[in-house]
């Protein structure tokens, strides 16, 4: 068998895998998920009249149309902190050591991980989607292209916080050090242009909102979304996810090819 | 001279300053069955791993299945299966599922691996449980899916480390039995143990790990000649009988609090009808007669050194000297 369609056939299996997991145990992601859906619920009705006005104005369903893009974003967050603590739990057991002593695709395992995590961020970012939805989120005037593009961006950035929280999953030695090593995936949105615009927080506080991971993609599906200004977002947002994937992906895959302990 | 299926010449390992293997080499030919024995910390884990692929050695020349450990690795993966010390199932999916996921590994086909799964599930005996999560599963159920899984892709070395520890008495003897088939079909079993009894009852060579080195290499019955201390042990109640048996047995070596003569011997027939004998003609009886016949827990001790317990307490394996 070549090389490609080996590490295609045990990955589509670590994938199957995964998924049964994922289908057995459904309550990790399930809890996750209650955090972006409890945060919109609470900042759209709880707080939405005094948000709104710090939005400049408008009423609370312009600020369900300025949370919303936020809060997929952080869904994706959320979702992958369940990535981290089920790498490091599977890292524990003695599978994975049987794993590394069969002659299979050295990357599979992890493959498997982060394709099963994608597509369990996908589901949850259409269920938390379709709440904002069914609470009055509408995308004024985008084209297809846009909702495309809207798409792929959500889907680059799960890849990147992913690999990210697969190396954090790898590093942990257990499943509390992981969900607290993978903390920032879901704090950063909250010190993102998520909530609030950045303009207004403290001057001093601001580049490193605005520059953050978070901020950019936001911005990015807002515009996408209700036509708002993209400006250099749209590189920030692609180059960062780039960075992260990249980046994640060399250090996820280091750390899992060196000895065990 | 039968192809060697596992050979390792000048094995070294380190972790840090501390040195786990130093130095060691093993020779296991083709379809026999080798132990390594060893206390807890002397290494053996670590030789496994390193065989198996698990972590790569410091130094040495090694070959497994006939192919150089550093240069091939999938090469040697190809040929080998593992069953570590802690179970290598996975717990959140039922032991069916196990055995499919590793039948699918291996690259079998569907129906293939169906056919694979369910033959391994019935000849370990766990047909009934199926269908329900590895995670529920009791210790000796856990070992005898681990193996089953083990043997999906009918590897021709299986390596084995500690297969029966924290396993009750049935399941050992169970676990045994599956061993010793294995081998009928040629395959080649390396096995990690630190019972002794195991190591006896189940292999064909045996090497004995200390601190990193191989202490001593041999069958059962060589090791056993390595260490002297065969005897007779007799024991009385009355002090003017152990004295008068002392004068009859003059190679004997007493222990006056307990009133109990030591005999170096053989344990043979003819050696025993010569200590009755004597004592027959100086008209003593005693009140308790023991063979000892050294045991690998000789061995283990004499060659591992410091003063360690013996594990069992059992009436012919005295280990007073």
């Amino acid at each position: 068998m070549s090389n490609l369609s080996l590490a295609v056939r045990d990955s589509s299996t670590m994938l199957r895998r995964n998924l049964l997991h994922a289908r057995r145990y459904p309550s990790l992601t399930l809890n996750l998920l209650l955090t972006p859906v409890m945060l919109l619920l609470l900042f759209v009705f709880v707080f939405g009249d005094a948000m709104s006005a710090g939005i400049g104005g408008g009423d609370r369903s312009d600020y369900v149309a300025y949370l919303v893009p936020g809060l997929l974003l952080m869904t994706i967050g959320s979702t992958t902190i369940g990535t981290a603590v089920s790498v490091s739990n599977d890292m524990t057991e003695g599978i994975i050591a049987r794993f590394r002593t069969m002659a299979i695709h050295r990357g599979s395992v992890l493959v498997g991980h982060v394709v099963g995590s994608v597509v369990q961020s996908v589901m949850s970012v259409v269920l938390v989607g379709a709440v904002g939805v069914a609470i009055g989120f509408r995308s004024s005037d985008a084209t297809a292209l846009e909702w495309l593009a809207a798409f792929g961006l959500l889907l680059l950035f799960t890849l990147a916080l992913t690999w990210i929280a697969v190396g954090m999953g790898l590093i942990s030695p257990n499943a509390e050090a992981a969900s607290n090593n993978a903390m920032p995936l879901i704090f950063l949105p909250l010190i993102s242009s998520a909530f609030v615009p950045i303009d207004a927080m403290p001057g001093w506080f601001q580049p490193v909102a605005e520059y953050q991971p978070f901020t950019p993609a936001i911005e990015t599906l807002r515009g996408l979304l209700l036509g708002t200004g993209i400006g250099h977002n749209g590189w920030l947002a692609v180059g960062w996810c780039l960075a992260l994937t990249v980046l994640g992906y060399l250090w996820a895959t280091s750390k899992f090819n060196s000895d065990p302990k | 001279m039968t192809d060697l299926a596992i050979a390792a010449n000048g094995l070294r390992k380190s972790y840090g300053d501390k040195t786990v293997l130093d130095g060691v080499d093993l020779a296991v030919p083709e379809g026999t069955i080798f132990s390594l024995l060893g206390p807890n910390g002397a290494g053996k884990t670590t030789a496994v791993k390193i065989l198996s692929t698990l972590v790569t050695a410091d130094a040495g020349d090694l070959r497994v299945g006939g192919h150089d450990l550093a240069v091939d690795p999938q090469a040697v993966r190809a040929s080998i299966g593992v069953t570590g010390q802690f179970s290598a199932v996975d717990g959140l999916i039922t032991g069916e599922e196990n055995m499919w996921l590793t039948a699918d590994l291996h690259h079998l086909s569907r129906a293939e691996g169906r056919r694979v799964a369910a033959e391994l599930l019935e000849r370990f005996d766990l047909a009934q449980a199926a269908k329900k999560p590895a995670s529920t599963y009791s210790g000796g159920m856990k070992r005898r899916l681990d193996i089953a899984m083990t043997l999906v892709g009918a590897p021709r070395i299986i390596f084995l480390d500690e297969p029966t520890t924290g396993l009750d008495p049935r399941s050992r003897h169970t676990m045994w039995q599956i061993i010793r088939e294995l081998v009928t079909d040629g395959v080649t079993v390396f096995l990690t143990t630190q019972y002794l009894e195991e190591a006896d009852e189940l292999a064909d060579r045996i090497a004995v790990l200390n601190g990193g080195r191989i202490a001593a290499e041999g069958t059962a019955e060589e090791l056993k000649r390595i260490v002297p201390g065969g005897h007779v042990r007799l024991r009385f109640t009355d002090p003017a009988a152990y004295r008068d048996a002392a004068t009859a047995l003059p190679a004997s070596t007493g222990d006056d609090a307990a009133l109990a003569l030591q005999i170096p011997s053989d344990g043979s027939q003819r050696a025993l009808r010569t200590v009755l004998d004597r004592l027959d003609a100086a008209g003593v009886e005693a009140d308790e007669l023991t063979v000892h016949t050294p045991d690998l827990d000789d061995v283990f001790f004499a060659l591992t050194g410091g003063a360690a317990v013996p594990a069992q307490t059992d009436p012919l394996k005295e280990t007073v000297r």
